[in-house]
């Protein structure tokens, strides 16, 4: 492996995950961007989105593939049942917690909202737990790891792009490019866009704004479910604190980015990604927090609303 | 967390009631009769138990705790003339999934303000001990610990600048353990990767005491024996994956991979992500993953990995350990985990040198259980030196094996470690 491939394959892995963390970091700031509220409790949504879907797979008794051996089509189809079940469950509960731990709070001081969140997250990690136990445990393998670059396109390469990392942008790059689409080109979008800029001059122009909200919760719960599942067939692995982690990583990307603004996040999580597989690759892997933070620092020195952020009247 | 707690409340209950059923069905009739008057006559002293009862550890940390309560109910609740009260105490929290520094803190100064306790049986994790040493040493209390194996909380030399004295403020040791340490344990996984044939290893440990510490001393060991470290990496084990840290390891090309750390931080997804990386090399860690945890974690990758252990597992117990397997299983249900026996051994050696102390003074009790010498135990006759280590070497080696379509530990061979 010469270090050109070696700084390739990184760079690739930093993608992927960037990917995941960026899909996670949209949920962050599509609710700040509605109500500047950070819902600290969004990873831990993400957490049991990948609990809910694990539980669902061992429910219908997917059958798993052995180890190198191509499911047949079927299996694929009950992964997309799984998928658009897993979003509308982690949508409502999204919904519900916003009903209840947020809602109630919309006039209280800033703070309040934001203990609310990390109240609700505490709560979800403890349904984890008691859900899953602590251990973290095996999520089966439904995704093929088949060498792209040499197996399909018959190059003579030690870079090594399976199919599970191209499963990870296929499925998450429609869900973002969705997203952006229906903020900016349908009506209901349109009606979250002035949530945004001016709540009050958005109800005096008719929206209803308790409406609006609720569907920005709904929107980020789905995205949140979405990422469960893709993690889970993704990492084939979840426990009880994946969300903490995921959350502080999806936070900061949304920061990095300019929170409140979508493609912004969509640049955090992959900046973010990238930035660990390098430091993972090229410092060591015990220093990577510290890299990562100490960039974001960097970033926030030169540039203090993030990386594409606006003043805040004109974001989203 | 609640509901381990019950569960673990109703288990000690279990276990009592079929040691009484037993004891009342046997001979031991009399005895159990005047066990009772005896409570009010006898003194009391208290042992305790830290160990984390809540998180990932619990499979195998609750058959310790019933491998103590085992061995205080069979000595019928008795140390010479001394009732003995038992107590298992939780030294994690839910939030952490394992052990919290804030808890053992805590932990340590609870016993160190109870005159009744005499011994302080723990902890699981060689970081806890560290945090925990100091506070009892100030107050002189004694510590056993069942499974601490990070050799500088004992041998100068062997860990830190500094350590092990750092640990003891008062000037004199209070901290034994009934289970070899990692110096031993570190060497006999790289004698292990060398009877693979491996000329060199990547080395990976999870930042923590334990497996930092054990990952030095296997680092240290293979110059010595002819295996080249070609890389060394410390893993977050909160991180949600470790793609980037197989690249590195598929570029180093080694011929074995040493993981020294404990499952729960991330030794599922780490060998996951390594055979992803499609790196099939040997996989060789410490009594840290030989658990269920870990082949539950890392499924079907997980065949083949090896593990070495400070003793011998209990699918591979004989003659009188077959024995108390057995006994085990009618005292608590259920097959123990490998640290149970000592569990077992170090409430023995409790028992033993509140027995021979003969008054109910910490300082006293403390140099009774150094003073262990030939003791024995079912680990075989061994001694405490005054590092407070014991005298037995006796190690294992296992590899994670498919048996009727399931994985499990299987016994591969037992070794003496080098002296």
């Amino acid at each position: 492996m010469t270090s050109c491939d070696f700084l390739a394959q990184q760079l690739l892995t930093g993608v992927a995950n960037g990917m995941l963390i960026a899909l996670i970091a949209i949920g962050y700031t599509l609710v700040y961007g509605i109500i500047e509220m950070i819902n600290f409790a969004h990873g831990d949504v993400y957490m049991l989105g990948t609990f809910a879907s694990l539980t669902a797979i061992q429910t219908i008794a997917l059958p798993v593939p052995r180890r190198g051996e191509l499911p047949p089509l079927e299996t694929y189809l009950k992964l997309l049942g799984v998928l658009v079940f897993v979003m509308l469950a982690m949508a409502l509960l999204n919904l519900l917690i916003e009903r209840l731990a947020y809602r109630p709070l919309r006039r209280a001081p800033r703070l309040a909202p934001l203990i609310s969140a990390i109240g609700v997250s505490f709560i979800l990690v403890n349904v984890g737990l008691l859900w899953k136990g602590a251990a973290p445990v095996n999520f089966p393998n439904y995704i093929p790891r088949v060498d792209i670059f040499n197996e399909w396109f018959k190059l003579k390469t030690v870079v090594y792009f399976s199919t599970k990392d191209l499963f990870v942008i296929a499925v998450t790059l429609p869900l973002v490019v969705g997203l952006q689409l229906f903020i900016y080109r349908t009506k209901v979008g349109c009606a979250m866009r002035a949530t945004a800029q001016d709540r009050e001059a958005a109800q005096l122009m008719g929206i209803n704004i308790n409406r609006t909200i609720a569907l920005t919760f709904l929107l980020g719960g789905a995205l949140a479910g979405a990422a469960g599942l893709i993690s889970g067939l993704y990492n084939n692995t979840a426990v009880f604190t994946l969300g903490f982690r995921a959350g502080l990583n999806a936070f900061t990307a949304a920061v990095l980015g300019g929170i409140g603004n979508l493609t912004g996040a969509m640049l955090g999580g992959l900046f973010l990604g990238i930035i660990s597989a390098l430091s993972d690759g090229y410092i060591g892997a015990r220093w990577t927090p510290a890299v990562v933070f100490g960039l974001l620092i960097v970033v926030f020195v030169f540039k203090p609303s993030g990386l594409l952020g606006q003043p805040s009247s004109q974001r989203t | 967390m609640v509901k381990r707690n019950f569960r673990d409340t109703r288990r000690g209950f279990v276990g009592k009631g079929a040691a009484i059923g037993a004891a009342l069905g046997a001979a031991a009739l009399p005895r159990a009769a005047f066990a009772a008057p005896a409570t009010q006559m006898a003194e009391s002293v208290k042992i305790v138990s830290a160990l984390p009862m809540t998180g990932s550890s619990y499979g195998q940390t609750s058959t310790v705790v019933n491998g103590i309560r085992m061995a205080i109910e069979e000595a019928s609740r008795m140390a010479g003339s001394f009732f003995v009260e038992f107590e298992a105490w939780d030294d994690a929290t839910a939030a952490a999934g394992e052990w919290d520094a804030a808890k053992v803190a805590e932990l340590a100064n609870r016993a160190a303000s109870d005159p009744n306790i005499m011994v302080y049986i723990g902890h699981f994790n060689s970081g806890a001990a560290k945090i925990s040493i100091p506070v009892l040493n100030s107050v002189g209390l004694v510590m056993i610990s069942p499974a601490n194996t990070y050799p500088g909380l004992t041998k100068p030399g062997k860990g830190e600048r500094g350590e092990p004295d750092i640990y003891y403020p008062s000037g004199f040791r209070n901290y034994t353990r009934v289970i070899p340490a990692d110096d031993l344990q570190g060497a006999v996984g790289a004698a292990w990767a060398k009877t693979l044939n491996a000329s060199t290893a990547y080395i990976i440990d999870d930042t923590e005491l334990y497996g930092k510490g054990i990952a030095d001393v296997f680092a240290n060991t293979c110059p010595k024996i002819g295996i080249r470290v070609v890389g060394r990496d410390g893993i977050d084990g909160r991180a949600a994956d470790y793609r980037a840290v197989a690249t590195k390891i598929r570029a180093a090309n080694p011929d074995v991979i040493y993981y020294g750390g404990i499952t729960q931080n991330n030794a599922g997804t780490l060998l996951k992500d390594i055979r992803g990386a499609g790196v099939n090399k040997h996989f060789i860690g410490p009594d840290g993953i030989k658990e269920k945890a870990f082949l539950d974690d890392a499924g079907e990758d997980a065949e083949g990995v090896w593990s070495t252990f400070g003793g011998v597992p209990p699918s591979a117990y004989q003659g009188e350990l077959a024995d108390w397997k057995k006994r085990y299983h009618d005292f608590a249900g259920g097959e123990p985990e490998p640290y149970a026996i000592y569990g077992y051994e170090a409430a023995k050696v409790a028992l033993d040198a509140i027995a021979r102390a003969g008054v109910r003074d910490r300082n006293v009790v403390r140099d009774a259980v150094f003073a262990t010498q030939n003791f024995t135990g079912l680990l075989g006759t061994w001694s405490f030196d005054a590092n407070g280590d014991t005298s037995n070497t006796t190690m294992s080696v296992s590899r994670a094996s498919r048996i009727g379509g399931k994985l499990d530990w299987v016994l591969q061979e037992i070794l003496t470690a080098p002296a």
